[in-house]
């Protein structure tokens, strides 16, 4: 996988892009977490590391605006996330286990509806992206003909054009054979490297050099390390 | 540095307008309709077989049917569109392609306008052409068919909003048709006695002007407030999926 789409991120500080300062959810009267504080940097790898249930889609969704029901201070680039909303979204992506691609469209029409509130960019741009993720020749069959792996790389395909510093990705390893799981590896290394910042669950034994952990216990204190 | 007046961090790539990114929702929404046609006809046959057992269940006298055939054709709309309210936001909200909506940068009112108006294009506005064909069968006169249209045209996108409403409050529950049902209707029946009234009216050669300034103001009031209190719904309904 190759970006297509390559920002320059010189402008970003070394300041903390995305902040959580003691971050606490109760869910079902059981607390996932508290007392959760970290800095997301720009030009970092991390990795959301825990059991099931430990409450890692959880605190993606918290950081990504999606779920309410937490207590604490968030930050965007210093400033309450609150107050920040728009250019937090504009400048954060997100992917969760349910990535947001239509069955009954094409992947080349799926990515183009992704990116046109985002950054609509040329039919050339987006197949070059589908072509990266491996799904040359697949970019106008519906992806309900599609295997899971392939519906996942469509959304996989949009890391390939973005422009976001900060990227959520929940479980992105999921149903993706092992050469792209290599390749995405690489990917997310290469972004962290060129100064964007990276946030990651998965259960896939995800190892590479710089990578910060991030671990949530099962309804215990998590200790950041 | 004040943390407040330091500048937000935009990186490379231009920031899409509300109205680029409406016209992509809007793009979309019809594309995946159109992909499943048969989903299309389904409002617009149930609005014809309610409206065609009346006759055959009730009486063919002529008398009955030009009084009773405008309100006839208002509730079977009214039905339409209520069945067809649980779709505008249920694929959405099982593919993920919601979260991403509420993601997106623009506020999401808007995006829900556009999301309201691809349903209403594609239920309300059919129900409202085929409403003449129906309205001849049911031996309404050309001056009440006119006036039947005309509040259906102005009613029935009142129906889609305030249905959004509905929808995005019932999503996350799993049999939601009832709760959908009981949450609406309340809200739909002063829709429905205004869009009535004006054809009775009308028929009793009264001026309908007032009446249809009446429906106006329903539709105004709904543009303006409905896109936001679904727009709240849907992330509520979000936090708790």
């Amino acid at each position: 996988m190759q970006f297509v789409h390559r920002p320059d991120f010189g402008a970003l500080m070394s300041e903390p892009l995305l902040q959580a300062v003691n971050l606490q959810c109760e869910r079902d009267k059981r607390i996932l977490f508290r007392e959760l504080s970290f800095s997301i940097l720009p030009g970092t790898l991390t990795r959301v590391e825990g059991p099931n249930g430990s409450g890692k889609t959880t605190l993606l969704r918290i950081l990504a605006g999606l779920n309410d029901a937490w207590t604490g201070e968030l930050k965007w680039c210093g400033a309450p996330l609150a107050s920040q909303r728009e250019a937090f979204l504009r400048n954060m992506l997100y992917l969760g286990h349910r990535p947001g691609i239509k069955p009954l469209l094409t992947p080349l029409e799926n990515l183009r509806a992704l990116m046109a509130g985002r950054n609509p960019l040329s039919d050339a741009a987006l197949r070059q992206a589908l072509q990266g993720t491996g799904l040359g020749g697949y970019e106008d069959v519906p992806c309900r003909n599609l295997s899971a792996g392939q519906q996942r790389r469509v959304a996989l395909a949009r890391l390939l054009v973005a422009d976001e510093p900060l990227w959520l990705l929940d479980e992105v390893f999921t149903a993706i054979d092992a050469e792209g799981v290599k390749a995405l590896e690489s990917l997310l290394q290469q972004r962290a490297d060129e100064g964007g910042a990276v946030l990651v669950t998965t259960h896939h034994d995800l190892t590479l050099p710089g990578m910060k952990r991030l671990t949530l216990g099962a309804g215990g204190l998590p200790d950041e390390r | 540095m004040n943390a407040e007046a330091r500048p937000v961090v935009r990186l490379a790539g231009n920031s899409v307008g509300a109205l680029a990114a409406m016209k992509g929702v809007f793009v979309r929404d019809m594309k995946v309709a159109f992909r499943q046609r048969q989903d299309l006809l389904n409002p617009l046959l149930f609005f014809v077989m309610v409206v065609t057992l009346f006759p055959l269940g009730v009486s063919p006298e002529v008398s009955f049917l030009r009084e009773a055939g405008a309100g006839i054709l208002w509730v079977a709309a009214l039905l339409s569109v209520l069945l067809s309210l649980d779709h505008l936001f249920r694929h959405d909200f099982d593919d993920g392609t919601l979260e991403q909506l509420v993601l997106q940068p623009q506020p999401l009112f808007l995006l829900i306008l556009a999301k309201t108006l691809v349903h209403w294009m594609l239920t309300g506005l059919p129900l409202v052409i085929l409403t003449p064909v129906l309205g001849v069968m049911m031996h309404l006169d050309g001056n009440s068919i006119g006036i039947l249209c005309l509040t259906l045209l102005i009613g029935t996108p009142v129906l889609s909003l305030i249905g959004a409403i509905g929808a995005a409050l019932t999503l996350g529950l799993r049999s939601a048709g009832v709760l959908l049902s009981l949450l609406i209707i309340p809200l739909y029946i002063p829709v429905l006695i205004f869009g009535t009234g004006t054809v009775a009216a009308a028929a009793e050669g009264a001026t309908v002007g007032a009446y249809l300034a009446l429906l106006g103001a329903f539709l105004v009031l709904a543009l303006t407030l409905a896109p936001f209190a679904a727009a709240a719904a849907l992330k509520i309904s979000l936090s708790n999926g």
